[in-house]
């Protein structure tokens, strides 16, 4: 009889900046002082762009709208990893690393007004993804593509704790381990799933952990320590472009609603919600920059009023780009020429007088009777 | 007794009365539990039956495929899909399994779960919450597809899916969730599947509609010229020929509504079965009043993809003008 240890697997967990904002000097990455203002300013807009969407949201002007409020460290420092020509492949609650990939704000808006113009993408983006966690496999595909083609690139896909319970985000880095793509596999743990809490998707002790069976790395790293999201993005991708998948593990947590249709006072309590104040992402980033001397109360007003002044000239330009909408053009894209069938479906919908932009029906759309979105309203 | 309830109160009234009546009954999926579903269909059910509603792992494959298991060992599963284009990814489950246990196994082993799932458009949902896919499941045989479109059949037919002892998808209207409240019988109820209901009666034309459709439809009928008689087929799968036939026997002319796109909708089916069994009592060609052949489009076109009263109504004066 034969028993013996066969293998043996352990976890890493890397912070580079720790929630005083103090720094480890041995795990900080190579970065510019431009650089570190840059990310400072990525997040704050990040920030103030949710914070006005959800405004907009209760005020009847957007449709149900998933912040990133406390999750800016995890996207901004593992987006700024990645170089332009790397691929993202996001999830639905990227708002964060699609700003810090270029895409511009109203853009994000329209997507949340409801219109497809908001999902067409430039660069190598993929669109949001609003079914949990298949956009993984897609990043594989483009991760093996990059292989094959032998390109010095990799790719970056986002998604949730939740999304880590589904079998294509499974079948996508096992695949990527098998296929060598060129993959990195950014796992956003905000400790919720909508109501259920981390512990309700696995029992695993790490999710980081989920990478061992596929054969690839994991890593977990303090997702609200923005230079060690950095550090551990661009090692990974680094890992990725050789042919080497890597899963990280990104601890944060998601301080605002699930969605603007969702109340999570049904769920978690107050005092969870305090001590992940005090761990957040921007607070700490901030005493770090103050105390290496790039950040003073001036510099920080001024940042404030650029964003501020940038965001109000988005909204406007969202509006603007709503009214013009028009719903025929739901016909253009179904295929590169379209079908008879098609067009004549066109046609009649045109004869018929529907293809008003939607300004002529009165610009904004309202409120609906079903309290629209994934929720519905509590109060009856 | 009735009482004045909205249709996601009846469904959550459905469910309660069964969890109490049989303890082999279990209600699970995605936020199910401590949130009472993203819609508030399970509100409160979690506190009242600890033993029998349970939150799942965020996994549609796993919750079909454990109703799969469940029911073939005896239990009875009342899953909860939270939209219905996320049964997508499960639908292997209910296809190559829940749907053939029975014919599989000769009998030995069956399914009798429930799938309940939110479909269609008109709220401002995300992209890929809106769709309606219940031709889809009526082309899996084995698998019976339910939709109301009204609380009091809510209710009952909801029941009856609970205690049929074949794999049953609920699809309930997003639209009609909240949006009135109208008479639901106390206490046990049940309307039997596969029986559609005619809700008006008329002489000129037939329009057969079902789920959300159907409220739009009563629109265009109750301020349009035409006496036309309405039929709610509440199962989309088995269809219910017969209650149609008749209808079109009588009134020789027939509109079918449906938001889903056309090509390969349910109205395909049904005027086929019209041309098999009353093609001699046609006046006029079947119209049929659909969505367009895209993808759901996101909410800023949702409003010109869904056919509303007024297409409807164009739909039955062409079936008239024939
Ligand atoms: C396949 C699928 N199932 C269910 C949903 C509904 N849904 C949207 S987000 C969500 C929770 C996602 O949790 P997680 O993956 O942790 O990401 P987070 O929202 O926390 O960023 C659920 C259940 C969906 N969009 N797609």
């Amino acid at each position: 009889m034969v028993r013996e240890r066969v293998a043996e697997f352990s976890v890493e967990y890397v912070q580079a900046l720790d929630e005083e904002g103090n720094a480890d000097e041995a795990e900080l990455p190579d970065v510019s002082d431009e650089q570190l203002l840059e990310l400072y300013r990525l997040m704050r807009l990040s920030r103030r762009v949710d914070e006005r969407a959800v405004a907009l949201q209760r005020r009847g002007e957007l449709g149900t709208y998933a912040p990133g409020i406390g999750q800016e460290a995890a996207q901004v420092g593992s987006a700024t990893a990645l170089k332009p020509e790397g691929w993202m492949v996001p999830s639905f609650r990227e708002g964060a690393a699609f700003l810090t990939r270029g895409t511009p704000i109203h853009r994000l808006l329209w997507y949340s007004m409801g219109m497809e113009e908001g999902a067409e993408v430039s660069g190598a983006n993929f669109p949001p993804s609003i079914p949990v966690g298949s956009q993984s496999l897609h990043a594989a595909g483009v991760g093996w593509g990059q292989e094959i083609t032998g390109a010095d690139e990799a790719t970056l896909t986002y998604f949730g704790d939740g999304a880590t319970s589904q079998g294509d985000v499974a079948e996508a880095m096992n695949v990527a381990g098998v296929l060598d793509a060129h993959c990195v596999f950014f796992c956003q743990n905000n400790q919720w799933a909508i109501s259920v809490p981390r512990s309700g998707q696995s029992r695993a002790e790490t999710l980081a952990q989920k990478a061992i069976a596929a054969g690839i790395e994991g890593v977990q790293v303090d997702g609200n320590d923005v230079l060690g999201v950095l550090a551990v993005t661009r090692d990974a991708l680094e890992s990725a472009r050789e042919g080497d998948p890597v899963l990280i593990e990104a601890q944060t947590y998601r301080r605002s609603m699930h969605t603007t249709s969702d109340d999570p006072r049904a769920y978690r309590t107050e005092e969870e919600e305090a001590e992940w104040e005090a761990r957040d992402p921007i607070a700490r980033f901030e005493t770090y920059l103050r105390d290496e001397g790039l950040l003073d109360d001036e510099r920080e007003e001024s940042i404030g009023e650029e964003i501020e002044e940038l965001v109000a000239d988005e909204i406007d330009r969202a509006k603007e780009g709503q009214e013009q909408v028009v719903p025929a053009e739901m016909f253009d894209y179904v295929f590169a020429e379209a079908p008879p069938e098609l067009r004549r479906q066109k046609e009649e919908f045109e004869r018929t007088g529907d293809d008003e932009p939607a300004s002529a029906e009165g610009g904004l759309p309202g409120e609906t009777e079903a309290g629209g979105g994934e929720v519905a309203d509590r109060d009856e | 007794m009735t009482n004045d309830l909205r249709l996601v109160e009846a469904i959550r009234q459905a469910l309660a009365d069964e969890l109490a009546r049989d303890d082999s009954v279990l209600v699970y999926g995605e936020d199910v539990g401590v949130n009472g579903g993203v819609f508030r269909a399970t509100r409160d059910l979690y506190d009242e039956f600890p033993e029998q509603v349970y939150d799942t792992p965020l996994a549609e494959a796993a919750i079909l495929g454990l109703g799969v298991g469940l029911g073939a060992y005896g239990l009875t599963p009342v899953a909860e899909i939270q939209f219905a284009s996320f049964a997508f990814q499960g639908f292997h489950q209910l296809h190559q399994h829940a749907s053939r246990m029975r014919s599989r196994t000769r009998g030995a082993l069956s399914v009798p779960m429930t799938v309940r799932m939110p479909y269609g458009g008109g709220i401002r949902a995300l992209e890929l919450h809106s769709e309606s896919y219940e031709a889809g499941y009526a082309h899996v045989p084995g698998v019976k597809t339910v939709v109301p479109a009204n609380p009091a059949d809510a209710k009952g037919l909801l029941t009856s899916a609970i205690r049929d002892p074949d794999p049953v998808v609920f699809l309930e209207p997003t639209k009609r969730y909240r949006a009135s409240r109208e008479a639901v019988p106390e206490g046990e109820h049940t309307v039997p599947l596969g029986e559609a209901e005619v809700v008006r009666e008329g002489s000129d034309v037939t329009v057969v509609a079902w789920g959300a459709m159907l409220a739009e439809t009563r629109e265009a009928v109750d301020d349009g010229d035409a006496d036309a008689e309405v039929i709610d087929l509440r199962t989309v799968s088995p269809l219910d020929s017969e209650t149609i036939l008749e209808s079109v026997r009588k009134t020789g002319r027939c509109v079918v509504v449906h938001e889903a796109p056309r090509t390969g909708g349910l109205a395909a089916e049904i005027i086929a079965r019209i041309n098999d069994d009353a093609l001699y009592h046609l006046e006029a060609p079947v119209e049929r009043v659909t969505g367009y052949d895209v993808p759901f489009p996101m909410f800023a076109r949702e409003e010109a993809y869904r056919p509303d009263a007024e297409r409807i109504r164009r739909g039955i004066e062409r079936a008239l003008s024939a």
